[in-house]
């Protein structure tokens, strides 16, 4: 595979140049059905979830022991294998395209696949076996059955191939290309997956070190608050998992899409390693209401939250100058013509554009949460599921739909089913998700509780029944944008009969600001990956030095 | 580095929004008072109901006006569930569980924190308005989540 020619500017013929391989093009497109079957699976359960607000139980929807085993089915298939396998898809894909070169092990690629249906097919039993039902957060000392960890650990691993995969890749390139600037596409997906593994360690150790061996009977018991420090270490950092390949298709493909240039090479760039040295140490602003931690280790996390904001400032000014400068191009005029002159058309473009506009209500919320005496107010509340349905739930889910609608007739060579419904999909899964949200938030301000079976609850508060009647009516439209999703895919899949004009990946070319004004310091991966993992160890050391000795003395209990 | 004059005018604009909001924050710390809870000790879920001050769980006035409130909590109750002070008072809440993760969550309140096996939870309100006002745990805590709550009642 080294022998592969390597041409920079070329535009590559996939059929002779030995780029993109058969054996490294199945396991791409079959993660993406692994998400598929997850997000049917996870969607079907939050349909259930939105209707138990108005009365419907999960036991006669979905024949589930409890709503808490179809909020951990929920919570596991898409906030985990959804994502991940999505991450690990289009940014091997990318990777592909950004050093123009195969990856550097067919194995790890397709080890990545087998692992990821592992993890899914291994979860899936335990969770409907009902012996997993400790939401996908897991708390200790709540302890399921030991394989539901093990599920946890394969799906992890699958993206620990994938990272190694594409670090291996970059060496063999660097090798051959001593002195290049490293391609765009294969910076942003590189700083995504280190940033990733770094972040990961910390679910790593919670799970080997601690909850799995407990689990098995190895240890007696465990220390809850200990293990909620591991867990939050990675638990923050994972939304940056699943939002940066949402970010990955907005600055890399979408500028093409629209039919205008990215504006800055340097400044993305700078986004991305922004994310890698400040993802992780900011965990504990999800902890700030946990009695085992001190006020002064909270309040550093809560700044190093605010400068993580930063690059997502920096991304709405670079994303919606290419938006505007498209929009302008296509003649639109005015201060705000440029909107309606976007390719709404186009289900792909649709889709992201929607999903960037409810991103700016997600961010906002989420500013809100990370604020440490605001959060007062909504932590745990449905608060933050209204605030996360803005997020990883529209972001990044209704961004995967949308990149779906080229990259699965760029995968399977066929024709889009049906364009009016992918763009029909997109709309009612931004109108259903303000609605859904709009009740979790207000329901949230009104002291409803999160992860909570509200329909059956012992109590309830005035205001309340509106949120439910939101929540259940914003559910519902999503369900039924979900399904128009699947038609469309399955279509594509199974009926369209034509050639797909998706031929290529919509990849965009050089940025108007390229990387010749760009700091090529920024290319130096190695060194700043060792100064993320000296930023983590400031702001965890001391919260773990502080909390130690461990308190291992909670035993596990099985409440479901 | 090429930096645009709009994006640098907004990105400027955006480091101040930042700041202005971490200043808010400390405003509300210094000036309003809003805390979060820190460490305020330990005890082992399995000896909590054999430990002061949980062995004795309830309301207690420890001097004029502040009152100390001892609550245990485990699947799926708070012991005890009903908490009466009159109006005016300052109550410490200090709580514990006896299993697993629990939450105090009372509606109205600056109340809002986490109940980890293993640590004491240790929160402070003045109740000025009589009333009633729900105490909810709102962590999952198993198939009975949804009826763990109880009330503070405000004479």
């Amino acid at each position: 595979m080294s022998s592969v020619a390597v041409t920079q500017s070329a535009t590559i013929d996939r059929e002779t140049s030995g780029v993109f391989v058969a054996e490294q093009m199945w396991p791409i497109r079959w993660q993406l059905y692994l998400m598929f079957i997850a997000l049917a699976v996870g969607g079907w359960m939050g349909l259930g979830q939105a209707l138990e607000r108005v009365g419907v139980t999960m036991e006669s929807f979905a024949g589930l022991e409890s709503y808490y085993q179809g909020l951990s089915i929920h919570g596991v298939t898409l906030a985990l294998v959804l994502t991940f396998s999505f991450a690990n898809s289009l940014l091997s894909l990318l990777t592909i395209e950004g050093f123009k070169r195969p990856l550097a092990s067919t194995m790890l690629l397709q080890g990545s696949f087998w692992f990821m249906a592992a993890g899914l097919g291994l979860a899936a039993v335990i969770l409907l076996m009902n012996q997993a039902t400790v939401l996908f957060t897991f708390y200790t000392p709540m302890e399921a059955n030991p394989l539901f960890y093990l599920a946890a650990v394969f799906l992890v691993v699958s993206t620990w191939l994938t990272l190694a995969n594409l670090v291996w890749t970059y060496r063999q390139w660097r090798a051959d290309n001593p002195d290049e600037r490293i391609p765009l596409p294969a910076y942003l997906t590189l700083t995504t997956y280190i940033m990733w593994g770094l972040a990961s360690i910390g679910i790593a150790v919670e799970v080997v070190v601690f909850v799995l061996p407990w689990s098995l009977g190895i240890w007696d018991s465990t220390d809850p608050q200990l293990n909620r420090i591991f867990f939050w270490f990675t638990g923050h950092a994972i939304v940056y998992f699943w939002l940066l390949p949402a970010y990955v298709s907005w600055y890399m493909l979408i500028p093409r899409q629209v039919g205008a240039r990215l504006f800055s090479d340097g400044l993305t760039r700078l986004t991305f390693l922004l994310f890698l040295l400040f993802s992780v140490p900011t965990g504990l602003h999800h902890q700030y209401t946990d009695p085992g931690i001190s006020g002064a280790m909270k309040s550093i996390h809560l700044v190093l939250t605010f400068v993580i904001f930063f690059p997502s400032l920096i991304t709405a000014f670079s994303i919606m100058a290419v938006l505007e400068s498209a929009g302008r191009k296509a003649g639109g005029k005015g201060l705000f013509g440029w909107i309606p002159a976007l390719p709404w058309g186009n289900p792909s473009v649709n889709a992201q554009l929607l999903a960037m506009l409810v991103f700016t209500l997600g961010g906002a919320t989420g500013l809100i949460n990370a604020s440490m005496t605001v959060n007062l107010v909504v932590h745990n509340t449905a608060f933050i599921p209204g605030h996360f349905h803005l997020t990883v739930g529209t972001a990044v889910a209704l961004t995967i739909m949308g990149v779906c609608y080229w990259m699965v007739p760029y995968l399977s060579g066929k024709k889009l089913f049906q364009p009016k419904l992918a763009l029909a999909q997109g709309w009612l899964w931004a109108i259903g998700v303000l609605t859904f949200s709009r009740g979790q938030i207000s329901g949230g301000l009104e002291s409803m509780p999160r992860r909570t079976a509200i329909g059956q609850a012992a109590y309830e508060l005035p205001g309340w029944e509106l949120s439910n009647w939101l929540t259940a009516i914003g559910g519902v439209t999503m369900a039924v944008s979900g399904a128009l999703f699947f038609l469309v895919i399955v279509g594509t899949l199974f009926l369209s009969k034509e050639p797909t004009e998706h031929t290529e990946i919509p990849i965009t070319g050089e940025p108007l600001h390229g990387p010749r004004e760009s700091w090529t310091k920024l290319d130096r991966l190695g060194m700043w990956t060792v100064v993320a993992a000296v930023l983590i160890i400031f702001a965890y050391l001391p919260t773990l030095i502080a909390y130690l000795p461990a308190a291992f003395n909670s035993p596990g209990v099985k409440v479901w | 580095m090429k930096i645009d004059y709009y994006e640098k005018v907004f990105l400027i604009l955006g480091v101040v929004m930042l700041f202005s909001g971490l200043g808010a924050i400390l405003i509300s710390v210094v000036g309003a008072g809003a805390m979060v809870p820190t460490p305020a000790g330990r005890v082992a879920p399995g000896e909590v109901r054999q430990t002061a001050p949980f062995d004795n769980p309830g309301v207690r006035e420890i001097s004029p006006g502040k009152y100390e409130a001892v609550i245990v909590a485990q699947i799926w109750s708070f012991t005890p569930n009903e908490i009466r002070v009159p109006a005016g008072s300052e109550v410490t809440f200090r709580v514990a569980s006896a299993d697993v993760i629990h939450g105090f969550f009372i509606e109205n309140t600056q109340i809002n924190a986490m109940i980890i096996p293993g640590q004491i939870t240790e929160v402070e309100q003045t109740f000025d308005e009589a009333g009633e006002y729900l105490l909810i745990c709102h962590e999952y805590c198993g198939i009975g989540h949804h009826n763990m709550w109880g009330r503070v009642v405000v004479e």
